[in-house]
Protein backbone atom coordinates (compact mmCIF):
# COMPACT_ATOMS: atom_id res chain seq x y z
CA UNK A 1 0.00 0.00 0.00
CA UNK A 2 1.24 3.75 -1.11
CA UNK A 3 1.84 6.04 1.47
CA UNK A 4 -0.36 8.15 -0.19
CA UNK A 5 -3.43 5.93 -0.11
CA UNK A 6 -2.73 5.28 3.30
CA UNK A 7 -3.03 8.80 4.35
CA UNK A 8 -5.88 9.40 2.58
CA UNK A 9 -7.44 6.21 4.08
CA UNK A 10 -6.36 8.01 8.15
CA UNK A 11 -8.51 10.59 6.92
CA UNK A 12 -11.44 9.00 5.68
CA UNK A 13 -11.57 6.95 9.32
CA UNK A 14 -10.61 10.31 11.62
CA UNK A 15 -13.69 10.87 12.65
CA UNK A 16 -16.31 8.69 13.09
CA UNK A 17 -19.59 9.72 12.77
CA UNK A 18 -21.77 9.19 15.92
CA UNK A 19 -24.87 8.92 13.47
CA UNK A 20 -23.25 5.81 12.14
CA UNK A 21 -21.62 4.70 15.40
CA UNK A 22 -24.47 5.13 17.73
CA UNK A 23 -27.18 3.14 15.37
CA UNK A 24 -23.75 0.46 14.89
CA UNK A 25 -23.01 0.22 18.72
CA UNK A 26 -27.02 -0.33 19.38
CA UNK A 27 -27.03 -2.92 16.61
CA UNK A 28 -23.90 -4.67 18.54
CA UNK A 29 -25.72 -5.21 21.80
CA UNK A 30 -28.98 -6.33 20.18
CA UNK A 31 -27.48 -9.13 18.89
CA UNK A 32 -24.93 -9.72 21.60
CA UNK A 33 -26.74 -9.02 24.75
CA UNK A 34 -29.45 -11.58 24.29
CA UNK A 35 -26.35 -13.86 24.50
CA UNK A 36 -25.01 -12.74 27.43
CA UNK A 37 -28.53 -13.54 29.05
CA UNK A 38 -28.38 -16.72 27.84
CA UNK A 39 -24.88 -17.07 29.70
CA UNK A 40 -25.47 -15.07 32.79
CA UNK A 41 -28.38 -17.35 33.35
CA UNK A 42 -26.75 -20.17 32.37
CA UNK A 43 -27.24 -23.03 35.78
CA UNK A 44 -23.14 -23.02 35.52
CA UNK A 45 -22.81 -25.22 38.95
CA UNK A 46 -25.02 -27.94 37.32
CA UNK A 47 -23.91 -27.59 33.78
CA UNK A 48 -21.28 -30.48 33.83
CA UNK A 49 -23.89 -33.02 35.09
CA UNK A 50 -26.50 -31.52 32.94
CA UNK A 51 -24.32 -31.69 29.91
CA UNK A 52 -23.38 -35.24 29.92
CA UNK A 53 -26.65 -36.64 30.16
CA UNK A 54 -27.76 -39.08 27.78
CA UNK A 55 -30.98 -36.60 26.20
CA UNK A 56 -28.25 -33.87 25.55
CA UNK A 57 -25.50 -35.87 23.85
CA UNK A 58 -28.40 -37.85 22.14
CA UNK A 59 -29.88 -34.41 20.89
CA UNK A 60 -26.49 -33.10 20.23
CA UNK A 61 -25.26 -36.19 18.25
CA UNK A 62 -28.54 -36.10 16.03
CA UNK A 63 -28.17 -32.09 15.37
CA UNK A 64 -24.59 -32.60 14.48
CA UNK A 65 -25.64 -35.48 12.29
CA UNK A 66 -28.40 -34.40 10.41
CA UNK A 67 -27.11 -30.93 9.81
CA UNK A 68 -23.97 -32.36 8.06
CA UNK A 69 -25.93 -34.75 6.11
CA UNK A 70 -28.05 -31.87 5.07
CA UNK A 71 -25.33 -29.60 4.21
CA UNK A 72 -23.64 -32.95 2.05
CA UNK A 73 -27.01 -33.36 0.42
CA UNK A 74 -27.42 -29.46 -0.40
CA UNK A 75 -23.78 -29.82 -1.63
CA UNK A 76 -24.46 -32.35 -4.47
CA UNK A 77 -27.52 -30.65 -5.69
CA UNK A 78 -26.66 -26.52 -4.68
CA UNK A 79 -23.78 -26.34 -6.58
CA UNK A 80 -24.78 -27.60 -9.55
CA UNK A 81 -27.96 -25.84 -9.33
CA UNK A 82 -25.78 -22.08 -8.37
CA UNK A 83 -23.66 -23.59 -11.47
CA UNK A 84 -26.72 -23.38 -13.86
CA UNK A 85 -28.13 -20.62 -12.26
CA UNK A 86 -24.95 -18.39 -13.00
CA UNK A 87 -23.63 -20.34 -15.92
CA UNK A 88 -26.37 -22.19 -18.14
CA UNK A 89 -28.39 -20.63 -20.71
CA UNK A 90 -31.82 -21.42 -19.55
CA UNK A 91 -34.71 -19.02 -20.01
CA UNK A 92 -36.23 -17.68 -17.13
CA UNK A 93 -33.01 -17.63 -15.25
CA UNK A 94 -34.49 -14.42 -13.55
CA UNK A 95 -37.72 -16.43 -12.38
CA UNK A 96 -35.63 -19.42 -11.61
CA UNK A 97 -33.32 -17.32 -9.67
CA UNK A 98 -36.18 -15.92 -7.63
CA UNK A 99 -37.64 -19.40 -6.83
CA UNK A 100 -34.64 -20.74 -5.44
CA UNK A 101 -34.82 -17.95 -2.94
CA UNK A 102 -38.46 -19.10 -1.34
CA UNK A 103 -37.43 -20.90 1.48
CA UNK A 104 -35.17 -18.12 2.70
CA UNK A 105 -38.57 -16.07 2.84
CA UNK A 106 -40.52 -18.94 3.59
CA UNK A 107 -41.65 -19.28 7.46
CA UNK A 108 -40.39 -22.65 7.85
CA UNK A 109 -43.47 -24.21 9.62
CA UNK A 110 -45.18 -23.63 5.94
CA UNK A 111 -42.09 -25.20 4.20
CA UNK A 112 -42.44 -27.96 6.97
CA UNK A 113 -46.23 -28.21 5.79
CA UNK A 114 -45.37 -27.93 2.15
CA UNK A 115 -42.85 -30.97 2.50
CA UNK A 116 -45.94 -33.10 3.94
CA UNK A 117 -47.84 -32.63 1.45
CA UNK A 118 -45.34 -33.40 -0.85
CA UNK A 119 -43.57 -35.98 1.08
CA UNK A 120 -45.78 -37.03 3.24
CA UNK A 121 -47.83 -40.31 3.44
CA UNK A 122 -50.14 -39.40 1.04
CA UNK A 123 -48.30 -36.57 -0.52
CA UNK A 124 -47.98 -36.27 -4.21
CA UNK A 125 -44.53 -38.37 -4.05
CA UNK A 126 -44.59 -39.43 -0.74
CA UNK A 127 -47.48 -42.27 -1.62
CA UNK A 128 -45.81 -43.15 -4.44
CA UNK A 129 -42.51 -44.20 -2.20
CA UNK A 130 -44.99 -45.71 0.16
CA UNK A 131 -46.53 -48.05 -1.98
CA UNK A 132 -43.40 -48.92 -3.93
CA UNK A 133 -41.01 -48.92 -1.87
CA UNK A 134 -42.59 -48.65 1.23
CA UNK A 135 -40.59 -46.11 2.55
CA UNK A 136 -42.39 -42.85 4.79
CA UNK A 137 -40.43 -39.93 5.50
CA UNK A 138 -42.10 -38.02 8.21
CA UNK A 139 -40.98 -38.67 11.41
CA UNK A 140 -37.92 -40.04 10.58
CA UNK A 141 -34.04 -39.11 10.71
CA UNK A 142 -34.14 -39.11 6.93
CA UNK A 143 -37.52 -36.78 6.97
CA UNK A 144 -35.28 -34.50 9.46
CA UNK A 145 -32.18 -34.37 7.14
CA UNK A 146 -35.03 -33.48 4.27
CA UNK A 147 -36.38 -30.57 6.07
CA UNK A 148 -33.25 -28.75 7.14
CA UNK A 149 -32.07 -29.52 3.03
CA UNK A 150 -35.38 -27.08 2.09
CA UNK A 151 -34.54 -24.29 4.18
CA UNK A 152 -30.68 -24.64 4.14
CA UNK A 153 -30.24 -25.00 0.52
CA UNK A 154 -30.86 -21.81 -0.45
CA UNK A 155 -28.03 -19.99 1.75
CA UNK A 156 -25.52 -22.51 -0.37
CA UNK A 157 -26.82 -21.79 -3.93
CA UNK A 158 -27.27 -17.57 -3.51
CA UNK A 159 -23.33 -17.89 -1.96
CA UNK A 160 -22.03 -20.24 -4.46
CA UNK A 161 -23.81 -18.39 -7.39
CA UNK A 162 -22.32 -15.05 -6.28
CA UNK A 163 -19.12 -16.43 -6.44
CA UNK A 164 -19.68 -17.80 -10.16
CA UNK A 165 -21.02 -15.15 -10.87
CA UNK A 166 -17.56 -12.70 -9.50
CA UNK A 167 -15.20 -15.32 -11.50
CA UNK A 168 -14.13 -14.41 -14.73
CA UNK A 169 -15.17 -16.96 -17.14
CA UNK A 170 -12.54 -16.15 -19.10
CA UNK A 171 -10.32 -18.69 -17.50
CA UNK A 172 -13.38 -21.25 -18.26
CA UNK A 173 -13.40 -20.42 -21.71
CA UNK A 174 -9.17 -20.79 -22.17
CA UNK A 175 -9.28 -23.78 -20.23
CA UNK A 176 -12.35 -24.71 -23.24
CA UNK A 177 -9.94 -23.59 -26.05
CA UNK A 178 -7.08 -26.01 -24.67
CA UNK A 179 -9.50 -28.56 -25.05
CA UNK A 180 -11.31 -28.79 -21.62
CA UNK A 181 -14.43 -30.25 -21.39
CA UNK A 182 -16.95 -28.50 -19.60
CA UNK A 183 -17.05 -30.26 -16.77
CA UNK A 184 -13.50 -30.80 -16.54
CA UNK A 185 -13.12 -27.03 -16.20
CA UNK A 186 -15.81 -26.95 -14.06
CA UNK A 187 -13.70 -29.27 -11.60
CA UNK A 188 -10.13 -27.86 -12.29
CA UNK A 189 -10.82 -24.14 -13.26
CA UNK A 190 -13.97 -22.91 -12.16
CA UNK A 191 -14.01 -24.94 -8.83
CA UNK A 192 -10.80 -24.08 -7.00
CA UNK A 193 -11.19 -20.20 -7.98
CA UNK A 194 -14.80 -20.10 -6.42
CA UNK A 195 -13.58 -22.11 -3.67
CA UNK A 196 -14.64 -19.56 -0.65
CA UNK A 197 -17.45 -19.11 -1.93
CA UNK A 198 -18.49 -22.57 -1.40
CA UNK A 199 -16.55 -23.06 1.76
CA UNK A 200 -18.92 -19.90 3.01
CA UNK A 201 -22.10 -20.73 1.66
CA UNK A 202 -21.39 -24.33 3.02
CA UNK A 203 -20.48 -22.70 6.79
CA UNK A 204 -24.04 -20.81 5.88
CA UNK A 205 -26.15 -23.85 4.58
CA UNK A 206 -24.28 -25.88 8.27
CA UNK A 207 -25.50 -23.30 10.58
CA UNK A 208 -28.85 -23.37 9.17
CA UNK A 209 -29.55 -26.55 9.20
CA UNK A 210 -28.35 -26.50 12.77
CA UNK A 211 -30.28 -24.42 14.08
CA UNK A 212 -33.80 -25.67 11.87
CA UNK A 213 -36.55 -25.94 13.53
CA UNK A 214 -40.10 -25.26 12.22
CA UNK A 215 -39.84 -27.43 9.61
CA UNK A 216 -38.40 -30.28 11.44
CA UNK A 217 -40.79 -30.56 13.78
CA UNK A 218 -43.45 -30.08 11.67
CA UNK A 219 -42.69 -32.94 8.81
CA UNK A 220 -40.54 -35.04 10.94
CA UNK A 221 -42.31 -34.61 14.38
CA UNK A 222 -40.62 -34.95 17.58
CA UNK A 223 -38.75 -38.31 18.84
CA UNK A 224 -36.24 -38.54 21.43
CA UNK A 225 -33.35 -40.13 19.96
CA UNK A 226 -34.94 -40.38 16.00
CA UNK A 227 -36.03 -37.13 15.35
CA UNK A 228 -35.94 -34.57 18.18
CA UNK A 229 -32.56 -31.91 17.57
CA UNK A 230 -30.98 -29.89 19.53
CA UNK A 231 -33.84 -27.06 18.40
CA UNK A 232 -36.41 -29.17 19.08
CA UNK A 233 -35.13 -30.55 22.50
CA UNK A 234 -34.40 -26.88 23.61
CA UNK A 235 -38.27 -25.59 23.02
CA UNK A 236 -39.66 -28.74 24.88
CA UNK A 237 -37.05 -28.51 27.80
CA UNK A 238 -38.57 -24.73 28.23
CA UNK A 239 -41.99 -26.10 29.08
CA UNK A 240 -40.59 -28.69 31.67
CA UNK A 241 -37.16 -27.24 32.65
CA UNK A 242 -36.12 -24.01 31.57
CA UNK A 243 -32.65 -24.46 32.96
CA UNK A 244 -32.25 -27.88 30.73
CA UNK A 245 -33.46 -25.27 28.06
CA UNK A 246 -30.42 -23.30 28.52
CA UNK A 247 -27.77 -25.59 28.92
CA UNK A 248 -28.88 -26.99 25.28
CA UNK A 249 -28.72 -23.24 24.03
CA UNK A 250 -25.28 -22.89 25.64
CA UNK A 251 -24.45 -26.03 24.07
CA UNK A 252 -25.96 -24.33 20.50
CA UNK A 253 -24.03 -21.48 21.04
CA UNK A 254 -20.99 -22.67 21.63
CA UNK A 255 -20.77 -25.12 18.79
CA UNK A 256 -21.78 -22.37 16.48
CA UNK A 257 -19.19 -19.77 17.76
CA UNK A 258 -17.00 -23.21 17.37
CA UNK A 259 -17.68 -23.75 13.87
CA UNK A 260 -17.60 -20.03 12.58
CA UNK A 261 -14.16 -19.40 14.57
CA UNK A 262 -12.61 -22.44 12.93
CA UNK A 263 -13.63 -20.85 9.50
CA UNK A 264 -13.10 -18.16 10.24
CA UNK A 265 -10.16 -17.29 8.13
CA UNK A 266 -12.20 -17.89 4.99
CA UNK A 267 -15.55 -16.63 5.90
CA UNK A 268 -15.72 -14.05 8.06
CA UNK A 269 -12.36 -11.98 7.99
CA UNK A 270 -12.76 -10.41 4.38
CA UNK A 271 -9.89 -8.80 2.78
CA UNK A 272 -7.46 -7.02 5.15
CA UNK B 1 -46.08 -19.34 14.94
CA UNK B 2 -46.76 -19.71 17.99
CA UNK B 3 -43.53 -17.09 19.09
CA UNK B 4 -45.13 -14.94 16.65
CA UNK B 5 -48.74 -15.14 18.20
CA UNK B 6 -47.06 -14.31 21.49
CA UNK B 7 -45.13 -11.14 20.17
CA UNK B 8 -47.93 -9.78 18.27
CA UNK B 9 -50.02 -10.30 21.84
CA UNK B 10 -46.84 -8.88 24.03
CA UNK B 11 -47.17 -5.59 22.06
CA UNK B 12 -51.06 -5.35 21.54
CA UNK B 13 -50.88 -5.98 25.37
CA UNK B 14 -48.07 -3.83 26.39
CA UNK B 15 -49.58 -0.66 24.52
CA UNK B 16 -53.12 -1.53 25.92
CA UNK B 17 -51.40 -1.82 29.12
CA UNK B 18 -51.09 2.04 29.45
CA UNK B 19 -54.84 2.98 28.65
CA UNK B 20 -57.19 0.07 30.65
CA UNK B 21 -55.94 0.49 34.27
CA UNK B 22 -58.30 2.71 35.38
CA UNK B 23 -61.94 2.78 33.50
CA UNK B 24 -61.45 -0.90 31.85
CA UNK B 25 -60.50 -2.53 35.09
CA UNK B 26 -64.17 -1.32 36.82
CA UNK B 27 -66.20 -1.74 33.80
CA UNK B 28 -64.54 -4.85 32.04
CA UNK B 29 -64.50 -3.62 28.91
CA UNK B 30 -62.16 -3.67 26.51
CA UNK B 31 -59.93 -6.69 25.69
CA UNK B 32 -60.13 -9.85 27.59
CA UNK B 33 -56.76 -12.05 26.69
CA UNK B 34 -57.20 -15.69 27.02
CA UNK B 35 -54.79 -18.56 27.45
CA UNK B 36 -56.51 -21.79 26.53
CA UNK B 37 -55.64 -25.36 26.35
CA UNK B 38 -55.21 -26.46 22.07
CA UNK B 39 -58.13 -28.91 22.94
CA UNK B 40 -60.32 -25.87 23.44
CA UNK B 41 -59.87 -23.84 20.54
CA UNK B 42 -63.37 -24.50 18.81
CA UNK B 43 -65.25 -24.29 21.73
CA UNK B 44 -63.69 -20.99 23.53
CA UNK B 45 -63.81 -19.17 20.04
CA UNK B 46 -67.68 -20.05 20.14
CA UNK B 47 -67.88 -18.91 23.60
CA UNK B 48 -65.45 -15.53 23.00
CA UNK B 49 -67.83 -14.56 20.31
CA UNK B 50 -71.13 -15.39 22.61
CA UNK B 51 -68.91 -13.00 25.21
CA UNK B 52 -68.08 -10.32 22.78
CA UNK B 53 -72.00 -10.32 21.80
CA UNK B 54 -73.42 -10.37 24.95
CA UNK B 55 -70.67 -7.28 25.86
CA UNK B 56 -70.32 -4.64 24.04
CA UNK B 57 -67.52 -2.91 23.47
CA UNK B 58 -65.09 -6.38 24.68
CA UNK B 59 -62.98 -7.62 22.95
CA UNK B 60 -61.40 -11.70 23.38
CA UNK B 61 -58.58 -12.39 22.31
CA UNK B 62 -57.24 -16.40 22.18
CA UNK B 63 -53.90 -17.81 22.39
CA UNK B 64 -54.28 -21.08 22.18
CA UNK B 65 -51.47 -23.75 22.61
CA UNK B 66 -50.38 -26.60 24.69
CA UNK B 67 -51.19 -26.32 28.44
CA UNK B 68 -47.98 -26.88 29.78
CA UNK B 69 -46.47 -24.20 27.46
CA UNK B 70 -49.22 -21.78 27.71
CA UNK B 71 -48.31 -22.60 31.78
CA UNK B 72 -44.57 -21.76 31.16
CA UNK B 73 -45.96 -18.67 29.00
CA UNK B 74 -47.41 -17.08 31.88
CA UNK B 75 -44.85 -17.89 33.75
CA UNK B 76 -42.41 -15.59 32.43
CA UNK B 77 -44.83 -12.74 32.61
CA UNK B 78 -46.99 -13.39 28.98
CA UNK B 79 -49.48 -10.53 29.20
CA UNK B 80 -52.63 -12.77 29.98
CA UNK B 81 -56.32 -12.39 31.95
CA UNK B 82 -57.36 -15.57 32.04
CA UNK B 83 -55.79 -19.18 31.69
CA UNK B 84 -57.95 -22.27 31.00
CA UNK B 85 -55.98 -25.82 31.62
CA UNK B 86 -56.89 -29.18 30.41
CA UNK B 87 -54.98 -30.49 33.99
CA UNK B 88 -55.22 -29.51 37.29
CA UNK B 89 -51.03 -30.16 36.77
CA UNK B 90 -50.39 -27.24 34.57
CA UNK B 91 -52.77 -25.07 36.10
CA UNK B 92 -51.00 -26.15 39.33
CA UNK B 93 -48.06 -24.40 37.86
CA UNK B 94 -49.76 -21.22 37.90
CA UNK B 95 -51.09 -21.43 40.91
CA UNK B 96 -48.01 -22.04 42.50
CA UNK B 97 -46.35 -19.89 41.17
CA UNK B 98 -48.94 -17.01 42.54
CA UNK B 99 -49.95 -16.53 39.50
CA UNK B 100 -53.23 -16.88 39.83
CA UNK B 101 -56.20 -13.94 41.09
CA UNK B 102 -58.66 -16.84 42.55
CA UNK B 103 -58.95 -20.61 43.07
CA UNK B 104 -59.38 -22.27 40.16
CA UNK B 105 -62.33 -24.40 39.41
CA UNK B 106 -63.15 -27.13 37.04
CA UNK B 107 -65.60 -25.96 33.72
CA UNK B 108 -65.36 -29.34 32.25
CA UNK B 109 -64.28 -32.46 31.82
CA UNK B 110 -62.81 -34.72 28.55
CA UNK B 111 -61.83 -38.11 27.98
CA UNK B 112 -59.63 -39.85 25.56
CA UNK B 113 -60.39 -41.38 22.52
CA UNK B 114 -58.33 -43.46 19.71
CA UNK B 115 -58.47 -41.35 16.07
CA UNK B 116 -58.00 -42.57 12.93
CA UNK B 117 -58.20 -41.61 9.52
CA UNK B 118 -61.41 -41.82 7.96
CA UNK B 119 -61.51 -45.62 6.70
CA UNK B 120 -59.01 -46.67 9.37
CA UNK B 121 -56.20 -47.86 6.84
CA UNK B 122 -54.52 -49.55 9.35
CA UNK B 123 -57.51 -51.44 10.80
CA UNK B 124 -57.07 -50.83 14.42
CA UNK B 125 -59.25 -51.82 16.92
CA UNK B 126 -58.04 -50.85 20.33
CA UNK B 127 -55.28 -49.55 22.36
CA UNK B 128 -53.13 -52.60 22.28
CA UNK B 129 -52.28 -51.87 18.43
CA UNK B 130 -50.25 -48.55 19.60
CA UNK B 131 -47.47 -51.38 20.79
CA UNK B 132 -46.94 -52.17 17.41
CA UNK B 133 -43.84 -51.36 15.54
CA UNK B 134 -45.56 -51.41 12.05
CA UNK B 135 -48.17 -48.61 12.90
CA UNK B 136 -47.42 -45.27 12.47
CA UNK B 137 -48.48 -43.52 15.89
CA UNK B 138 -48.20 -39.89 17.38
CA UNK B 139 -48.91 -38.78 21.06
CA UNK B 140 -48.42 -35.96 22.93
CA UNK B 141 -45.44 -35.28 24.43
CA UNK B 142 -45.68 -36.36 28.45
CA UNK B 143 -45.63 -33.14 29.58
CA UNK B 144 -49.12 -31.62 27.94
CA UNK B 145 -52.05 -33.36 29.93
CA UNK B 146 -53.29 -35.69 26.22
CA UNK B 147 -49.96 -36.78 26.71
CA UNK B 148 -50.14 -37.76 30.91
CA UNK B 149 -53.85 -38.80 30.67
CA UNK B 150 -52.36 -40.66 27.53
CA UNK B 151 -49.82 -42.68 29.97
CA UNK B 152 -52.71 -43.43 32.29
CA UNK B 153 -54.42 -44.96 29.77
CA UNK B 154 -51.72 -47.16 28.72
CA UNK B 155 -50.88 -47.80 31.84
CA UNK B 156 -53.98 -49.13 32.94
CA UNK B 157 -54.75 -51.39 30.12
CA UNK B 158 -50.27 -52.85 30.08
CA UNK B 159 -49.48 -51.20 27.07
CA UNK B 160 -46.20 -50.17 26.02
CA UNK B 161 -46.72 -47.34 23.17
CA UNK B 162 -43.99 -47.28 20.58
CA UNK B 163 -45.13 -43.93 19.24
CA UNK B 164 -43.54 -42.17 16.45
CA UNK B 165 -43.73 -38.45 17.37
CA UNK B 166 -44.62 -36.96 20.28
CA UNK B 167 -46.22 -33.80 19.83
CA UNK B 168 -46.41 -30.25 21.68
CA UNK B 169 -50.02 -30.13 21.75
CA UNK B 170 -53.34 -32.12 21.03
CA UNK B 171 -54.14 -30.56 18.01
CA UNK B 172 -50.76 -31.21 16.41
CA UNK B 173 -51.87 -34.80 16.55
CA UNK B 174 -54.98 -34.35 15.35
CA UNK B 175 -53.84 -32.73 12.50
CA UNK B 176 -51.31 -35.74 11.97
CA UNK B 177 -54.40 -38.20 11.60
CA UNK B 178 -55.84 -35.87 9.63
CA UNK B 179 -53.20 -35.41 7.05
CA UNK B 180 -53.39 -39.76 7.00
CA UNK B 181 -49.95 -39.28 8.51
CA UNK B 182 -50.28 -41.48 11.74
CA UNK B 183 -52.63 -44.65 11.23
CA UNK B 184 -53.75 -43.94 15.27
CA UNK B 185 -53.32 -41.04 17.79
CA UNK B 186 -55.02 -40.74 21.18
CA UNK B 187 -56.72 -36.69 21.19
CA UNK B 188 -59.92 -36.02 23.31
CA UNK B 189 -62.94 -37.52 22.44
CA UNK B 190 -63.96 -33.75 21.51
CA UNK B 191 -61.04 -33.16 19.12
CA UNK B 192 -62.03 -35.98 17.11
CA UNK B 193 -65.52 -34.42 16.75
CA UNK B 194 -64.63 -31.14 15.74
CA UNK B 195 -62.34 -32.99 12.71
CA UNK B 196 -65.66 -33.84 11.56
CA UNK B 197 -65.27 -37.04 8.22
CA UNK B 198 -61.75 -36.29 8.46
CA UNK B 199 -60.70 -38.73 11.34
CA UNK B 200 -62.97 -41.62 12.66
CA UNK B 201 -62.80 -41.95 16.84
CA UNK B 202 -62.51 -45.52 18.44
CA UNK B 203 -63.80 -45.50 22.36
CA UNK B 204 -61.84 -47.91 24.92
CA UNK B 205 -62.70 -49.23 27.93
CA UNK B 206 -59.63 -47.42 29.58
CA UNK B 207 -60.86 -43.92 29.17
CA UNK B 208 -62.48 -44.04 31.96
CA UNK B 209 -59.33 -43.70 33.69
CA UNK B 210 -58.21 -41.10 31.36
CA UNK B 211 -60.60 -38.36 32.08
CA UNK B 212 -58.59 -34.53 32.76
CA UNK B 213 -60.62 -32.01 34.30
CA UNK B 214 -60.50 -28.98 32.68
CA UNK B 215 -59.65 -25.74 35.21
CA UNK B 216 -60.08 -21.69 34.90
CA UNK B 217 -59.15 -19.26 36.60
CA UNK B 218 -58.68 -15.18 36.12
CA UNK B 219 -54.82 -14.61 36.37
CA UNK B 220 -53.33 -12.31 39.06
CA UNK B 221 -51.29 -9.93 36.91
CA UNK B 222 -54.22 -9.77 35.05
CA UNK B 223 -54.39 -6.32 32.94
CA UNK B 224 -58.45 -6.65 32.59
CA UNK B 225 -59.12 -8.10 35.87
CA UNK B 226 -62.88 -7.60 35.61
CA UNK B 227 -62.81 -8.54 31.84
CA UNK B 228 -60.97 -11.64 33.32
CA UNK B 229 -63.73 -12.73 36.02
CA UNK B 230 -66.53 -12.07 33.74
CA UNK B 231 -65.44 -14.23 31.09
CA UNK B 232 -64.65 -17.27 33.27
CA UNK B 233 -68.26 -16.74 34.75
CA UNK B 234 -69.40 -16.63 31.36
CA UNK B 235 -67.55 -19.96 30.77
CA UNK B 236 -69.36 -21.53 34.30
CA UNK B 237 -73.04 -19.88 33.47
CA UNK B 238 -75.49 -22.15 31.68
CA UNK B 239 -75.08 -20.82 28.19
CA UNK B 240 -71.17 -21.30 28.38
CA UNK B 241 -71.65 -25.12 29.85
CA UNK B 242 -74.55 -25.48 27.20
CA UNK B 243 -71.59 -24.86 24.37
CA UNK B 244 -69.31 -27.12 26.46
CA UNK B 245 -71.59 -30.00 26.39
CA UNK B 246 -72.65 -29.56 22.47
CA UNK B 247 -68.94 -29.42 21.81
CA UNK B 248 -68.67 -33.05 23.55
CA UNK B 249 -67.34 -32.14 27.11
CA UNK B 250 -68.56 -33.39 29.87
CA UNK B 251 -69.48 -31.34 32.96
CA UNK B 252 -67.18 -31.53 35.61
Amino acid sequence: MTSIAHRKRRRATGRLPVVLVLPAVLGLAFLLVPLVGLLVRAPWGTLPSRLFSASVGEALRLSLLCASLATVLCLVLGVPLAWLLARGDVPGRGVLRALVTVPLVLPPVVGGVALLFVLGRRGLVGQYLDAWFGVSLPFTTAGVVLAEAFVAMPFLVISVEGALRAADPRYEEAAATLGASRWLAFRRVTLPSILPGVVAGTVLCWARALGEFGATITFAGNFPGETTTMPLAVYLALETDPDAAIVLSVVLLLVSVGVLAALRDRWISGPS
Amino acid sequence: MRAWALAALLVVAGCGAAESGGAADTTGDGRVTVFAAASLTEVFTRLGEDFEAAHPGVEVVFNFGGSSALAQQIGQGAPADVFASASPATMAQVVDAGGTAAEPVAFARNRLEIAVPAGNPAGITGLADFADADAKIALCAGQVPCGAAAKRAFDAAGVTPRPDTLEQDVKAVLTKVRLGEVDAALVYRTDVRSAGGEVEGIGFPEADLAVNDYPIAPLAKAGNAAGARAFVEYVRSDRGQAVLAEAGFEAP
